[in-house]
Order: structure tokens, then C-alpha cells, then sequence
């Protein structure tokens, strides 16, 4: 095994290693373009720069114990279905983006979480999707009065 | 005296109509979600709230403190009937419940732990009743600088010393304290990162984060894993009454769990895990019948149950009269009352003594309610374990997203709340803990502000807080505890090696 670069044994600590630099990084300089000073004691800046500060000691602390054995250990994970809850997700903030209303979108949510813990009967679980979110749309809106997004679907009611 | 006509005028309140109903649907529903299986009561609380929002404060915190104790009471089910504890704190009730429930005693296990439950919440609660007005006596006369004090102690103590890896421990706390900042400084009118999102001024909402973190992430999680093979709740069969014997054997490890759990709980340490273990070991040592532990002894329902709603009610007394949340739990139920526009604290007991007697008080009817609604009705809890799993989890999201919505519905708050739900996966995956970060974006803020309103007071002189020896005393104790367990690491090690 010839490699060019450094090996590192714990992949995944370093590379939250270079997170935690970064955020370290983005709130370092997010605190710099501060302006407002107090008279005197603290300002509002001091707060970012020790965040930033302890962000920067975690991520050394992450890379060094990167050059450890991890003490954990990390499962395979099926990806697909991860991917699919994203799609789920997606399929949530699209429909309310878009001005679809919460009712479609949380039908996609159900039948495409359904799907990412393995049933395959998608057009049930659309339809199973589609009573619970009119379900939870007349609760929220008419019996709690509470707003959730609306669309052309929620206008109807 | 005062405290006592103080709590009957709480139960005047609670014990109007209105007020009961309300008790009794947040003991419900409160149960019903949280008997779902990987639903502990900080998620339970965090789902619920909106649904609470619109009523008058009083009906809302009497439906809350029902939901609080309903969600308490439905993990400890999930954990005797499924094997699959929704929080730590149920772990050591599954070690010995789901052995008394395979072996067809799941109905004194049911019952053991609510009977347990109930002494305990209710010696715990009558502590807190009587607790509470000693302490903020004190705490009115706590300075900005030792809260900060406290803070420090909250943050070390709830990351870094009882964590598995205090490095883990403390990134979570440094994640949670980032999001804290983000939004207009209150001081100054500042925005801090918020990189020109006008959705963020306002900063991040404790309850996205913890839905994220919690809900979106255990759902990645579970699904990445494929832990939806079909694991079948047992059956509660025969009687759901305990025997005489069960009796004898349970009421001694629920006083004692009680008196474990409580002021562990109280302590800004807090966390439920400590007690629940601790009482387990003991009830082991000093049970009659030692051979059965492993088995499904009762004693080891009885003891941990009772430890663990002891030990809650327990972090109700830093939370409501210093406003320092100690668990997850307390850091949603916080985030709770900020909703209605009250902040725990010496100040909630002067200004809100109505509504904090009535809290009290319906904690107690909560409680009773508890009893009397599930034990009974536990067939229909059981039902719903039965839920297949992908349709478990996916209407878990469709609640918790509608949850997001309604208390501000945003494209801006539901991107936040999936990349909680992203961060809450990778944490998951690689074992860092949950409860800093949520605690890290309640109590950053208001350590911040408890700082610097010490520095304006001293003019900018940082050695106020060494001055005052309260708060010396207290950051001393908080650095103790952030570097012990790194010298003791060593030494921890070793003692694994013996095992």
C-alpha cells in the first residue's frame, strides 16, 4: 500500500474536523463585520469570537483523535432509504414553495417517508397521506385556528 | 404557611371543569405519542406544543404538565411492552420489564411502573412545592454574575462530565450555543449570523431544533439502519393487577427511587440516567430475591420508574425558579413557556404565582389522571405499537413538520428543520449527544446577556466574577467538572480493562 497522501484511521472525525473549522472560520468573520461597540464592558461581537475560539479547540481535538482508532463503531447505512426521507422532505418544502399548500405536500411526505421504510404500495399510501394531512388541516385551521400554508386544495375547505 | 394556601388556590384553578378536560386530553395525547416507539417525552412536549398554543395560559400549561407526564408514562410502556426505550432514562426499565413481559407479567410491569410513578411524582412534586420557595429566596438575590456561574456549571455538567466522550459532549454544547447566536443581539440590535436571511433575525427556534434533531434525525437514522424489521410488541396477558407479592416487593424501591431520583434531579447536573441506574444497582444489592434480576424482578421496574419521574420533577425546581434547564425535557417545556410570553425564574413565583401554583397543582391531577385513565385503557396503547413502522415514522414527520408550520410557516423554517434533521442523523450515526445542543441554544443567550450585564455593571472588569464568592465558587466548580473527566480518563480506561 503506497499512498501519497497521510493516512488518516478515522475518516469521518476528520472530516468533522474540517466542519468545525469552518463554522469556526464563517463565525470568525461574521463577528469582524460587526461595527456597533458598547461603551464599555462586552460587545455584541465578544460572544461569536468565543464560540468561534472553542470551535477552533473542538476541531484540533477532532483531528487529533482522527489519528485514533475510532471507538465507535459506525453501522453500514442504506443510503437509498435516506434518500428517499430527503426526497420526502423535499417533496414537503417544494409543495409550499411553489404555493401548493400543506395538504399535497404533506401527502408526499407520508407516502415518500412510507416508501423509505420499505412498503411499496405507493398509490395506498398516497391516498392514506392524503386523509391525514385534510385530517390535520381542519384540526389546525379550524379548530385550533392556527395558520398553516395554504393552496389552492386548502381554499376549497 | 404561605406556600400551602398558595398551592390550594393552585387547585382552585386546576380543578375548574375547563381546566380538568384540558388536564385530561394533554394526559391522553400526551401518552398516545408518547408510547410511539423512539419518542421520549422531550420530543413528546416539543411535537405537542403547538397544539396548546391558542389557549388561555392557564388551560395551556395545565394541558402541558398533562402531555408531560402522559409522554413520561407512554416511554416506560413502549420500553416494558417493545424492548425499545424512547430515551436513556428508559434503558433500565426494558432490562428488567421487557423479561417480566416476555414472560407473560406484563400487566404488574405496567402497573408497577405507573403505581411507581405516580408515588414518585407526587412525594416529588409536595418537594417541589416545598422547595421551591426556599430557593428563590436565594436566587432573588443572585447577580448577573451568578447566573453566568450557574450557566457554566449547567453547560459542563450537561456536556462534558457524564457524556460517553466529553470531546462529543462539547461540540454538541458548541453547536447549540453557534445557533444561539444567531438573530438580533439584544443589546446592541446586532444581527449575528444571519447571513442576510431575514427569516433568521428572529433567531432559531428551540423547538425546530429539538423536532429536528430529535424527530427528522431518529427517522434518517432508523431508516439508514433498516430498523423497521417488524418487531412485534408482546402481548399483555393474564391479570394487569399486582399480586400481593408484587406489592410487598415494589413499595420499598418506589420511596427509594423517589428519594434517589429527586435531588439528583434537582441538581444542575440533572439528567435522568444517573438515578434510574443507581436505583437499579441498589434494588439489585438489597433485593430478597437477587437471582431473578435479569430475569424480570419487579424490584427493578419499580425502583428505576419511580427514580426517573422523581428525578423530572426534580429538574422542575432549577427550571422554574431559576429558569435553568438541566435536560432536554426542561429545555422544551422552557422554550414552552417563553411561547406564553412567561420566563421562569425568582421573578415567575412573585410576578405568576397564580399560574405557578396552578402548574403545581395540576401536576398533581396530571398525575392522578394518569393513573385512573391508563391504566385501564392500556389494551389501546398496546394498539398502537401495532402501527407498522413506515407509517409510524412517516406520519411522525408529517406531525412534526406541521408542528414547524404552524408555529411559523416558513420555507426558511422547514429548510432549518431538515438540515436539524441532517445534523441530528450524522450525530446519531456517530454517538454525539442530543441534549447539549438543545440546552447549549436556550441557556448561550442568556448567558451571554448574564455576562455581559455583569461587565457593564463592574465597568467592563472581568473580576467581578471572582469577587463575588458565590459565583467564584461556582465557576470553580464548573471548571472542576470540565477537566476531570480528561485527567480521570486514564484512570477510567483502566477500570474497563478490569470488566
Amino acid at each position: 500500500m503506497t499512498q501519497k497522501t497521510l493516512r488518516i484511521p478515522n475518516r469521518p472525525t476528520a472530516m468533522i474536523a474540517v466542519v468545525l473549522f469552518a463554522i469556526a472560520f464563517i463565525t470568525y468573520w461574521d463577528a469582524s463585520h460587526m461595527k456597533v461597540r458598547a461603551t464599555y464592558g462586552m460587545s455584541a461581537s465578544a460572544a461569536s469570537y468565543f464560540v468561534a475560539i472553542l470551535f477552533v479547540v473542538l476541531a484540533i481535538g477532532h483531528l487529533i483523535s482522527a489519528f485514533k482508532p475510532s471507538d465507535i463503531e459506525v453501522e453500514s447505512a442504506d443510503w437509498m432509504a435516506v434518500g428517499w426521507i430527503g426526497f420526502a422532505l423535499a417533496g414537503l418544502i417544494g409543495s409550499i414553495w411553489l404555493g401548493g399548500g400543506f395538504i399535497p405536500g404533506s401527502t408526499l411526505l407520508f407516502a415518500l417517508t412510507a416508501r423509505a421504510f420499505g412498503r411499496k404500495a405507493l398509490l395506498v399510501d398516497l391516498c392514506l397521506g392524503a386523509v391525514i394531512g385534510v385530517f390535520v388541516f381542519l384540526l389546525f385551521n379550524k379548530l385550533l385556528t392556527l395558520a398553516l400554508p395554504q393552496g389552492p386544495l386548502e381554499r376549497l375547505f | 404557611m404561605d406556600t400551602f394556601s398558595f398551592l390550594i388556590d393552585g387547585f382552585a384553578l386546576a380543578i375548574q371543569p375547563a381546566n380538568l378536560i384540558y388536564a385530561a386530553i394533554g394526559v391522553l395525547i400526551g401518552t398516545a405519542v408518547g408510547v410511539l416507539p423512539g419518542i421520549g417525552p422531550a420530543l413528546t412536549v416539543a411535537l405537542l406544543l403547538p397544539v396548546t398554543f391558542k389557549l388561555d395560559p392557564g388551560g395551556s400549561i395545565i394541558m402541558f404538565a398533562g402531555i408531560y407526564y402522559g409522554g413520561m408514562y407512554g416511554g416506560s410502556t413502549t420500553a416494558i411492552l417493545l424492548n425499545a426505550p424512547g430515551e436513556s432514562a428508559s434503558v433500565v426499565t426494558a432490562l428488567e420489564g421487557n423479561k417480566m413481559a416476555r414472560a407473560g407479567r406484563g400487566g404488574p410491569a405496567l402497573a408497577t411502573a405507573a403505581i411507581g410513578s405516580f408515588v414518585a411524582a407526587l412525594v416529588a412534586t409536595a418537594g417541589l412545592a416545598v422547595l421551591a420557595p426556599y430557593l428563590v429566596k436565594i436566587a432573588v438575590k443572585f447577580g448577573p454574575w451568578d447566573y453566568f456561574g450557574l450557566m457554566l456549571i449547567a453547560f459542563v455538567t450537561v456536556s462534558a462530565t457524564f457524556g460517553s466522550s466529553p470531546l462529543r459532549g462539547l461540540t454538541s454544547l458548541a453547536f447549540g450555543l453557534w445557533l444561539g447566536l444567531m438573530g438580533i443581539d439584544q443589546l446592541t440590535g446586532q444581527a449575528r449570523l444571519t447571513f442576510g436571511v431575514p427569516g433568521l433575525l428572529d433567531g432559531v427556534e428551540v423547538t425546530t431544533l429539538a423536532v429536528g434533531l430529535f424527530a427528522i434525525g431518529e427517522a434518517f437514522f432508523v431508516a439508514s439502519r433498516h430498523l423497521y424489521k417488524p418487531e412485534k410488541p408482546i402481548p399483555v396477558k393474564g391479570s394487569i393487577w399486582m399480586t400481593r407479592e408484587d406489592w410487598k416487593r415494589s413499595w420499598k424501591p418506589w420511596l427509594r427511587g423517589t428519594v434517589i431520583g429527586f435531588p439528583i434531579g434537582a441538581l444542575p447536573a440533572g439528567g435522568a440516567e444517573i438515578p434510574t441506574f443507581l436505583s437499579y444497582t441498589i434494588e439489585r444489592k438489597l433485593s430478597s430475591k437477587p437471582e431473578e434480576f435479569g430475569r424480570g424482578a419487579i424490584e427493578g421496574v419499580a425502583g428505576p420508574e419511580a427514580a426517573n419521574n422523581a428525578s423530572a420533577a426534580g429538574t422542575l425546581v432549577p427550571l422554574l425558579t431559576l429558569g435553568l434547564p438541566t435536560s432536554a425535557t426542561a429545555a422544551v417545556m422552557l422554550a414552552g413557556f417563553q411561547q406564553y410570553n412567561i420566563q421562569p425564574g425568582p421573578l415567575l413565583f412573585t410576578q405568576h404565582a397564580d399560574l405557578v401554583w396552578g402548574l403545581v397543582a395540576s401536576l398533581f391531577i396530571a398525575n392522578v389522571m394518569l393513573l385512573v385513565l391508563n391504566l385501564p385503557l392500556v389494551g389501546i396503547w398496546v394498539k398502537l405499537l401495532k402501527i407498522p413502522l413506515p407509517w409510524l415514522y412517516a406520519g411522525i414527520l408529517v406531525f412534526a413538520s406541521m408542528g414547524t408550520l404552524a408555529a411559523n410557516p416558513s420555507v426558511t423554517e422547514l429548510l432549518l428543520l431538515t438540515g436539524f434533521g441532517v445534523v441530528g442523523f450524522v450525530m446519531r450515526r456517530y454517538d454525539y449527544p442530543i441534549a447539549p445542543a438543545v440546552v447549549g441554544l436556550i441557556l448561550g443567550p442568556l448567558a451571554d446577556s448574564a455576562l455581559r450585564r455583569s461587565l457593564q455593571m463592574s465597568l467592563g472588569d472581568p473580576m467581578i466574577l471572582v469577587q463575588h464568592p458565590s459565583s467564584a465558587i461556582m465557576i470553580g466548580i464548573a471548571v472542576v467538572a470540565l477537566v476531570a473527566p480528561f485527567v480521570f480518563r486514564g484512570l477510567a480506561k483502566f477500570r474497563q480493562d478490569e470488566d
